[in-house]
């Protein structure tokens, strides 16, 4: 069963310097308790993305097209106080990219979690704290931690308190960006291993955006890979990896280096596009060894390959 | 050429203590100063033309142990030895500077005036941020031309202008006219890191400490940064010593591994034996911890054996830094702190497992 559906969404921002087309055209669906990655270079959009899902985009960006439902019902449609009432945290919640160290200093944990739950929700003082504990067990902390301030807790720590703000009122749809990139390796695992408990347990839908694909491979059942604000290929986990069709895809894992051999180290050269002045046609071909003459010209159709597999590539039309 | 065994820079004993800053209760109450061990007694040797990794978590001491060897710190204790290149022996000599054996210096030692610029040409350091360690004001041509106006080489504005633009050829950066005059806001994050290479090059370097030089860029570029650095030592005969936290790129490009925790290597050896025959209880399990770009291999929940994460270097554990965390931790373990011993064919390790 579908929980959110992403209908041919484009977010841009407005700066003196032109208009950013951060996301364009971005289109996907995803189901319950499925999990979904986002993967591309930096810049490429998985943040926009993100926020737009929770219809939070940062000043001067704005969702200029296109529908994010959600559960049914369509989010860019609703007004903010409806929205911050009744969706966000509730029913979509998100771990923004780099919040663990964005905790403030001065107020306790149990403070910066249970705070929302009485001034928005209206819970009794007891009852928030008493939610905040459970959220902490969930993350794999004691409650002893609702009495302790940021600086105090290890970075391993301060992230799991970060997810646990985001599992506070049970919402269907939990998206995380770049939840791990800070952390070293060891801690990674770890909260690697805490989300794929938590999909199981909550039965919730995760979005999972980073520009490792590794982590990717290692949790999501669907597979998105951005370029230049554009869904560029979308599908099953095992088929995108194992059987990337797009070129980009494919260079992309090809450059991860391995750990379980020794390979000759590929790489994409060039840059990725500037979002406000990207060349016509195919956005990747300046950087594509299969470019022909029609992407430098047409955009590029989105293909339906079967089984969910959908690429935006020219090679496929 | 230099033959392939013949050392560079031998560590020995090094420590860096950073000492902790007391309170005024702290001092009126008599507590005893205390102190961060970011590095704690390390010993390795670099060979000439290798590309020698150091790898580790955040906090375990590479970026000190770098900043030690090009001369940006000064140790508690230990030696550095580094054999000193023939064109900058004799002037040394001249310059009546303690030369150890017939060719090595120790870096841990002070120098002044003309030896130590001397030496700080010979060694220098590419950083992690190619965003932070380039002055947005001032164009890339200011930027390679500082070096060489500090160390006084190059006579003229054209002749350094030649030799910038030479830099700029040597890492890729083509045509040099186009980036001359650019700032770094206007240069790409692979780009700005040329540049840093460039200057690191700029001055004739035999050693090379480059500390986490891809760990900010993207995947998808990382690998031609690292292609050029390797590409380079060869055209230059450089030696690398290669800070990353990051194993799967020590795998790729790396020689040799030193594996540290906490302040000190746990284990050593080549690269290969390391990562495939890994002996101690802390590179296994940062080997196991590595997420690979597989679905087929992944989803299940990985079992890493080493439990909760790095101590503060201030509180280091007695006995093996690792015991609180190591789930093969005996009683010696507690007490004793393990040495680094070779097991055979220069592979090292800390641990009384051997
Ligand atoms: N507030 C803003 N104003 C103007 N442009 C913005 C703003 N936020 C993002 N952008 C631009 O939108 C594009 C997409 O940015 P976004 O943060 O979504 O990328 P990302 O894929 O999340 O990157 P990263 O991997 O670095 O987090 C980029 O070109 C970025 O420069
Ligand atoms: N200038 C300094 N003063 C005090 N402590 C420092 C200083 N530089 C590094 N440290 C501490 O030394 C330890 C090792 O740091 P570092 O060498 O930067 O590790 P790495 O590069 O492996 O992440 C850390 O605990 C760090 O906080
Ligand atoms: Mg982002
Ligand atoms: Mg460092």
């Amino acid at each position: 069963m579908t929980l959110l559906e992403v209908k041919d969404l484009h977010v841009h921002y407005r700066t003196l310097k032109g208009v950013v087309r951060a996301v364009e055209g971005v289109t996907f669906e995803l189901g319950r308790g499925e999990a979904l990655g986002i993967g591309g270079e930096s810049g490429c959009g998985k943040s926009t993305l993100a926020f737009a899902l929770m219809k939070l985009i940062p000043p001067p960006g704005r969702i200029v097209k296109g529908k994010v439902i959600l559960d049914g019902k369509d989010l860019t449609g609703l007004p903010e106080d409806v929205l911050r009432k009744e969706v966000r945290w509730k029913e979509v919640s998100m771990v923004f990219q780099g919040a663990m160290n964005a905790l403030c200093p001065v107020f306790t944990i149990g403070d910066q979690l249970a705070g929302p739950l009485m001034y928005h929700w209206g819970m009794s003082r007891r009852e928030a704290l008493e939610r905040a504990a459970e959220a902490l067990e969930m993350v794999g902390l004691h409650s002893d931690m609702l009495r302790r301030y940021p600086h105090e807790l290890s970075g391993g720590q301060k992230q799991r308190v970060v997810i646990a703000m985001a599992i506070l009122l049970n919402p269907k749809l939990i998206i995380a960006d770049e939840p791990t990139t800070a952390l070293d390796v060891i801690v990674q695992a770890q909260i690697m291993n805490l989300f794929k408990k938590l999909k199981k347990e909550l039965s919730s839908s995760l979005v999972f955006i980073t520009h490792d694909l590794s982590l990717i491979a290692d949790i999501a059942d669907k597979v998105a890979i951005m370029y230049g604000g554009k869904l560029v290929e979308f599908g099953p986990a095992e088929e995108v990896f194992i059987e990337p069709k797009h070129p980009y895809t494919h260079l992309l894992l090809s450059s991860i280096p391995r750990i379980d051999r020794r390979t000759k180290l590929t790489w994409i050269p060039g840059t990725p596009p500037d979002l406000r002045n990207p060349p016509p046609g195919c956005r990747f071909w300046p950087r594509c060894p299969h470019a022909m003459d029609i992407c430098k010209k047409e955009e590029p159709p989105m293909v339906e390959l079967g089984r969910g597999h959908r690429v935006l590539c020219h090679l496929y039309a | 050429m230099s033959a392939p065994t013949k050392e560079l820079l031998v560590v020995e004993d090094l420590r860096k203590w950073f000492p902790v800053r007391r309170s005024l209760a702290d001092v009126l109450a008599g507590r005893e100063r205390r102190y961060v061990r970011a590095v704690d007694g390390v010993s390795f040797t670099v060979v000439c033309s290798e590309v020698f990794c150091l790898v580790g978590e955040s906090g375990c001491g590479k970026t000190t142990t770098g900043r030690l060897i090009v001369r940006a710190l000064r140790p508690t204790s230990g030696k550095m030895l580094y054999r000193v290149s023939e064109e900058v022996l004799d002037a040394l000599r001249a310059l009546h500077v303690r030369l150890e054996g017939d060719s090595f210096v120790d870096l841990a030692g002070r120098f002044r005036g003309k030896a130590d610029k001397l030496l700080r040409r010979e060694v220098q350091m590419i950083l992690q941020d190619p965003y932070g360690s380039l002055n947005p004001r001032q164009t890339i041509r200011d930027i390679l031309e500082e070096p060489l106006i500090i160390h006084g080489i190059g006579g003229s504005r054209d002749e350094r202008l030649e030799l910038v633009v030479k830099a700029l050829k040597d890492v890729k950066l083509t045509p040099p006219e186009e980036f001359l005059d650019r700032y770094p806001h206007q240069l790409s994050g692979g780009q700005r890191q040329r540049v840093n290479i460039a200057r690191a090059l700029l001055l004739k370097p035999k050693l090379i400490v480059a500390d986490e030089p891809v760990s900010m860029l993207d995947v998808s570029i990382r690998a031609e940064i690292l292609q050029l650095m390797l590409e380079l030592r060869d055209v230059k005969n450089l030696t690398y010593v290669f800070i990353t936290h990051d194993l799967a790129v020590a795998n790729n490009i790396c020689d040799r591994i030193a594996v540290m925790y906490l302040g000190k290597i746990v284990e050593l050896g080549p690269a290969t034996e390391v990562i495939r025959n890994p002996l101690h209880p802390y590179t296994k399990a940062l080997i196991a911890a590595i997420p690979e770009p597989d679905p087929r291999k992944g989803r299940a929940i990985k079992e890493v054996p080493i439990k909760g994460e790095v101590p503060n270097a201030v509180n280091v554990p007695p006995g093996c830094r690792l015991h609180p965390r190591c789930p093969y931790a005996e009683e010696r373990c507690r007490r004793e702190e393990p040495e680094l011993k070779d097991v055979g064919g220069g592979h090292l390790v800390a641990c009384h497992l051997y």
